[in-house]
């Protein structure tokens, strides 16, 4: 029954991801070049209603579907991983045109060249997992 | 019918991802499309060869499922409500394309300067395809997150760490777009 859940959950975000065109290179393109408000149109609303809901989900100490406390992981501090792992994440995104959900959301649209992308998805995260203690955290 | 197969404005596309989220948030999870890269490395055997991928994936199970979802969501969108994929962007952002060699900008989904099946063929593009995927693969878990665990979820919850990513997520692609394309294209 979760499982059904679950996968709910994901049809309803790729199809989400197809059809906002945010799992297309081109808007992604355009999103960095400033030319169109719709990417950051989508992430601001989404963001606002997020920053909304988990404000009220946290005021009014509300639970979950199962009846558990709701609570949210803080993510650790620091400052290095954040910026250096964001900046080559950025290069990646801007480069292949897509960030994790909208890769899984392509091969489900026929793209076969995404698979591409997906293996060198899986290589990079494998690279960190080997330099993990070596690298600046 | 016809307007769900036109493209989704912005202000439907937002809220639903939102919805997405809370979703996952009322089923006890978090919202993150990245992890999954590391459990499936995980359940290709990674845990032996370094302890970053040494956890039990099955603890993720319900996060595989969301991406099989995904999947097939893509196959919906694309394939049942979608008549024409063309992504009708901006033409000051076609002609800077056309410029850089994207003569499918406007016309396609994808550009097949990159997804085609004959620019597998081409090294080139090949290797575009691979280091694009090996930075985003790599800085989301150096970052921790991706665009949905800290754009979405990290910020909605007004973490400073995912702020910091979010800021070097644009710093990297503005780089990218303004400095590295005009050379690599």
């Amino acid at each position: 029954m979760r499982t059904a859940g679950y996968l709910f959950i994901g049809i309803f975000f790729g199809i989400v991801m197809y059809k906002s065109e945010a799992a297309s290179w081109f808007r992604i393109y355009e999103m960095f070049q400033f030319d169109s408000f719709h990417m950051y149109g989508i992430i601001g609303s989404a963001l606002l209603l997020g920053i909304t809901g988990v404000w009220l989900i946290k005021k009014k100490k509300l639970r979950s579907f199962s009846g558990e406390p709701i609570s949210f992981q803080p993510k650790e501090k620091g400052f290095s991983r954040y910026m250096y792992g964001g900046i080559l994440f950025g290069l990646g995104w801007a480069l292949a045109g897509s960030c994790p959900g909208p890769i899984y959301t392509l091969i489900g649209a026929g793209y076969v060249s995404i698979l591409v992308v997906l293996i060198g998805a899986l290589l990079g995260t494998f690279l960190y997992g080997k330099l993990k203690n070596r690298l600046p955290h | 019918m016809e307007y769900f197969s036109q493209p989704w404005p912005w202000y439907i596309a937002g809220p639903l991802i939102a919805l997405v989220m809370f979703l996952l948030i009322y089923m006890g999870r978090q919202f993150g499309m990245s992890s999954n890269l590391r459990t499936i490395c995980t359940m290709c055997g990674a845990g032996k060869t370094a302890g970053f991928f040494d956890f039990d994936w099955k603890s993720q199970r319900w996060n595989l499922v969301v991406v099989v979802g995904a999947v097939i969501g893509g196959f919906i969108g694309a394939f049942l409500l979608t008549n024409d994929p063309a992504v009708d962007i901006n033409p000051e952002t076609i002609s800077t394309l056309n410029e850089l060699g994207f003569s499918s900008a406007g016309d396609a989904y994808l550009p097949a300067e990159l997804f085609s099946i004959d620019a597998l063929t081409e090294i080139k593009s090949l290797t575009i395809l691979i280091i694009g995927g090996i930075l985003i693969g790599f800085g989301a878990r150096y970052a921790g997150g991706c665009t949905s665990g800290h754009a979405i979820s990290g910020l909605s919850n007004l973490q400073l760490p995912s702020l910091i990513a979010v800021i070097g997520f644009f710093i990297g692609g503005l780089f990218m777009i303004h400095v590295l394309f005009p050379i690599i294209f």
